[in-house]
């Protein structure tokens, strides 16, 4: 086993441990917290996906996220309760979404790809502010959690938890097949060399697409998850800042690692929570870190931890 | 005249004040972009720092003139030393360094004036000279003060246009948008070169900023959806191109105001109960990313590409 | 994102040391509220309208050492909900006051009420709130949303006022005012228009009033919203033209920044800073004292809040622990109001009177809000027979 999966078996480990500490430090806030940091590491998975393997820079993939939460919103808004409606419906509304953003925006690239997206996930703020039954820009309340009978109940936040670590470690698992697989090899050799892969006679563009509605979908589950976390979904979801901040945690924790973004969310959120506890005016230092980032340690702290080598070999060019 | 009419000229002076004030902001944005091949997400840091300042000069000195001069001076410098200090580094970088750094620079400025001005919002002052209305036909009495913002980036936009086509700098402005490496190759001194243009774009950036202070509340974050829209701006007109920025600006302007004010009685007309009420001035936000998507998708070098490209 | 804005009131080391066992020690009060944005005009005259009153009270609410976390929404109901997270499990509060927004107040309330938190709020007073949603553990000390409103529509509907246009932002509050208004004014309306809670320029809708040609125009702009539009309804030569009648915008938060272009505006509140009632002249004085300026309303229901509690937590000696004892004390509202007389409706909002009043030049050449007249006398809300409680 390499070196990044032992990474991720450690990180998911950690999560798991997380309400143990809870308990034993009486310190129930943890477990809402981390519950949080999770669902954002799954977000940020999805974007890692697109991001470090295919080098397509999503500037609009919290729409995704706003999409799944809005779903499940909007269905306990009419009464409809049921998990197993909830979960798919956000996914493939998500899905859809990101089918149709992609086929528009993968016809562009570098920067114009960075801007349409950014366009998208900028419409999806408004068109949520501008629908008043859903609440507008007051947001909606969602009465309870998806009902899952007896079996699950997502109400008890230690069954929550847990339901979301445990995705958290399929997707990770999930991620690593996919990379690995045929396709994920595919999307990296056209990430270096797209015209080369046309011309072999790839349908390169297939293959984006197919990359982006994988990755939009799981956004979606994020979102899910967070609207049965929150019990609340607000436009401010799809803002464009909470768009930079995923990409934010992907870079921070190491691109194209897939456990680089699950680290990267940790990191980001703690930092947050931590810096916010020291100072009012944290986001300054979050700022600095970012700018150091850049200019020195474009890794992440996944490339820190990791041996070097696979990191070089991960940079794209130009 | 027909009260119509009054209110079709109105309101098209509403869109071009918001229009010029999105130039004065773009232009700066399409020029760093367009030289250096930069995406500045910090561009919108520099409106606020000119807001910041001519607000709090004014109101402390009572003089209009002494605060829009600090205004542009300390946008300026502040730009100065975004490029000296970070810019530089990362010019060879990707689009996704660009993203990121100036994201961190955007977040490092609110809290610094947050720090400076604290985080409830300013609310400037119009100089007394401008406060009243100005009668440009009958029945029409526009503010003052917006038809000054209007004067003032016409005149702007013009002095940009004699400097980018007319002078020595603006022909190697032009140059170095259109072929950077080539440009460097034929002696241009880009180092200089991109400190300059970038000044510039701060100097515009503070101006717009200054502007609208009265306009908007001062508030840490006030450069931040203003941003958008520019880059909005920016890419619809065609990265680069000043002359694209300036139409592009105006279109938005128009798209904008027009959709808040005629939106509401066209969906009124179309859907039963309040659904236009609550829905239109939300719309209106949108069509103007939905216009963005579209122009990228038929015309991704905008509708106004530079023309020496 | 959490932004946190916290400082501790009281000593906690004397806190550690009055460890008594039955009664509880120490009472700890999440106050939330909007310290960011255009919002904090409201939200930072809530914050120190409740400390003049811990002032007052030595930082000892009815006796108990009390610490008030005071936290910044960011007018973002996303982060208000996580704030009351936080709140209730990792501050672990006893009360929960002060809120800003309605629509704030609104995304907490759930959250509040349903895991039995006391909760007072000191500014905001959705119909939901007041109506079917009325919960035992929510009281008020300000007013229910329509109330402003409805004293100006009783107004104008008085003074026979015809083809009035009516504008306000699109939120909770915003449907409520102009929904309390049309209750009592029942005259024609030439436009009725709704504007994003962020928008801050009205070029565009001003442009149409002149257009509409109403005969007058009644508006609700909240804090930093207020400024901006009633300065820019006067630059755009509006004011001479269509009387602008106001509910919830003209105080002495927003006059001070709008100045000149204020004078003439007419308005409805609940609470007169120049009353003749001991309680609002020491409030009042201290306020000035303290901060260098006259409070605003916001102020002095931020007041009435720790007020109350005080009152609540001697009448049941400090045992907060048993809730319906404490509830009940909170409801007989046995307090020196700066209002006066104070008395809740069944649903837990204040009856109570309403005025009318004008902004005019005052003596030292600053505009001033002169109450001229009652608009509704011990008035209740709408909503108070659509709620179940007693």
């Amino acid at each position: 086993m390499d070196r990044t999966k032992v990474l991720a078996m450690l990180t998911v480990l950690g999560l798991a441990l997380v309400p143990v500490a809870a308990w034993a430090f009486d310190e129930p806030f943890w477990i809402d917290l981390f519950a949080r940091v999770a669902i954002f590491a799954i977000a940020a998975l999805s974007l890692d996906l697109i991001l470090g393997f295919a080098g397509l820079v999503s500037f609009g993939h919290a729409i995704y996220m706003g999409l799944g939460a809005y779903t499940v919103g909007i269905l306990s808004y009419h009464g409809i309760t049921a998990g197993l409606v909830h979960f798919p419906a956000a996914i493939v509304v998500s899905a859809l979404a990101a089918l149709m953003i992609g086929a528009i925006s993968l016809r562009t690239s570098g920067v114009f790809f960075i801007m349409i997206t950014l366009a998208f996930g900028q419409m999806g703020y408004f068109l949520a502010i501008s629908i008043n039954a859903y609440g507008g820009d007051d947001g909606l309340s969602i009465n309870r959690q998806s009902d899952f009978g007896s079996l699950l109940r997502l109400d008890d936040l230690h069954v929550f938890y847990y339901l979301v670590i445990v995705i958290l470690a399929a997707l990770l698992w999930l991620g690593f097949r996919l990379v690995n697989s045929r396709f994920g090899l595919l999307l990296q050799a056209i990430r270096f060399n797209e015209r080369r892969m046309n011309a072999l006679g790839f349908p390169t563009f297939r293959y984006k697409l197919a990359a982006f509605v994988i990755s939009g979908a799981v956004c979606g589950l994020a979102g899910a998850l967070l609207a049965n976390l929150t019990l609340f979904v607000s436009p401010s979801l799809m803002h464009w800042f909470r768009s930079g901040e995923l990409l934010v945690m992907v870079i921070a924790g190491g691109m194209a690692t897939l456990v680089g973004p699950v680290l990267g969310a940790i990191i980001y959120l703690m930092l947050e929570h931590v810096l916010a506890g020291l100072t009012v005016h944290w986001p300054a230092v979050l700022g600095a870190i970012l700018l150091l980032i850049v200019l020195f340690g474009k890794q992440g702290l996944a490339g820190i931890l990791l041996a070097r080598k696979k990191v070089k070999e991960a940079k794209p060019h130009g | 005249m027909s009260a119509g009419t009054v209110l079709l000229v109105e309101q098209s002076l509403n869109g071009l004040q918001f229009g010029i004030m999105l130039f004065l902001m773009a232009a700066g944005l399409t020029l760093v972009f367009g030289v250096m091949n930069v995406v500045n997400l910090a561009h919108g840091s520099l409106y606020m720092v000119g807001a910041y300042l001519c607000a709090s000069v004014f109101a402390a000195s009572g003089s209009f003139l002494l605060g829009v001069s600090t205004g542009i001076a300390g946008a300026t410098l502040v730009g100065i030393l975004f490029e000296v200090t970070v810019f530089r580094r990362i010019y060879d970088g990707d689009h996704l360094d660009h993203v990121l750094a100036t994201f961190g620079l955007t977040l490092i400025c609110n809290e610094v004036v947050r720090m400076i001005w604290g985080p409830t919002a300013l609310f400037a002052a119009v100089p007394q000279g401008l406060a009243g209305q100005v009668q440009l036909m009958p029945g029409l009495s526009y503010p003052a003060y917006r038809l000054a913002i209007i004067v003032v980036g016409l005149m702007v936009a013009g002095l940009l246009y004699v400097l980018v086509n007319r002078t020595r700098l603006g022909m190697v402005i032009r140059a170095s948008a259109s072929n950077r490496t080539m440009a460097a190759a034929l002696g241009v001194n880009d180092v200089v070169l991109y400190t300059i243009v970038f000044g510039l774009g701060a100097a515009l950036a503070g101006l717009s900023g200054l502007m609208a202070a009265p306009v908007f509340a001062v508030t840490p974050g006030m450069g931040d959806n203003v941003l958008i829209l520019s880059f909005v701006v920016v890419v619809i007109g065609g990265i680069g191109s000043v002359r694209g920025a300036f139409l592009a600006a105006l279109l938005i302007g128009f798209v904008d105001t027009f959709g808040r004010a005629f939106l509401r009685p066209l969906l009124a007309s179309l859907f039963a109960g309040n659904v236009a009420d609550n829905a239109a001035p939300a719309m209106a936000s949108l069509l103007i990313y939905a216009l963005m998507a579209v122009v990228l998708f038929f015309r991704p070098q905008g509708l106004f590409p530079p023309r020496t490209r | 994102m959490g932004k946190r804005r916290g400082f501790l009131l009281a000593a906690t080391a004397l806190a550690a040391l009055v460890q008594t066992a039955q009664a509880a020690d120490k009472l700890t009060i999440g106050f939330m509220t909007t310290l960011s944005g255009p919002g904090a005009v409201i939200g930072v005259e809530l914050r120190d309208g409740m400390l003049i009153a811990m002032d007052h009270l030595n930082k000892k609410v009815g006796g108990l050492p009390t610490s008030v976390i005071v936290e910044d929404d960011q007018q973002k109901p996303d982060v208000a909900r996580q704030l009351v997270n936080k709140f209730q499990k990792s501050d672990r509060i006893d009360v929960a006051a002060g809120f800003s927004f309605s629509n704030l107040m609104l995304a907490v309330y759930g959250p509040l009420t349903q895991a039995g938190t006391v909760t007072i709020s000191s500014n905001p007073g959705p119909s939901q709130i007041a109506g079917k949603e009325c919960s035992p553990y929510f009281f008020s000390t300000s007013w229910q949303g329509d109330s402003w409103a409805e004293a100006m529509g009783a107004y104008l509907q008085k003074k026979g006022v015809q083809n009035i246009y009516l504008i306000a932002p699109n939120y909770a509050a915003g449907k409520d005012v102009l929904t309390g208004f049309k209750r009592f004014y029942k005259g024609s309306v030439a436009g009725e228009v709704y504007t994003p809670l962020s928008q801050l320029d009205f070029s565009a809708e001003l442009a149409q009033i002149r257009a509409t040609n109403p005969s007058a125009v009644f508006a609700f702009f909240p804090g930093g919203l207020g400024i901006q539009f009633v300065k820019q309804y006067s630059q755009a030569g509006l004011k001479d033209k269509f009387t602008l009648y106001t509910s919830y915008t003209i105080d002495n938060t927003t006059l001070p920044a709008i100045g000149e272009d204020a004078v003439g505006l007419i308005n409805t509140t609940f609470w007169n800073a120049g009353a003749d009632n001991p309680v609002t002249k020491k409030f009042v004085a201290d306020f000035q004292a303290k901060f260098g300026r006259p409070p605003a309303e916001y102020a002095a229901q931020a007041y009435d809040t720790i007020m109350l509690l005080d009152s609540a937590v001697k009448a049941v000696n400090g045992k907060i622990e048993d809730k319906p004892a404490f509830l009940a004390a909170i409801r007989k509202a046995d307090f020196k109001s700066v209002r006066g007389a104070f008395r809740f409706n069944s649903n837990g909002f204040p009856i109570q009177d309403y005025f009318q009043g004008r902004v005019v030049k005052g003596e030292d050449g600053k505009p001033t809000i002169r109450i001229e007249d009652i608009a509704l006398k011990d008035h209740g809300d709408a909503y108070a027979s659509e709620c179940g409680l007693k």
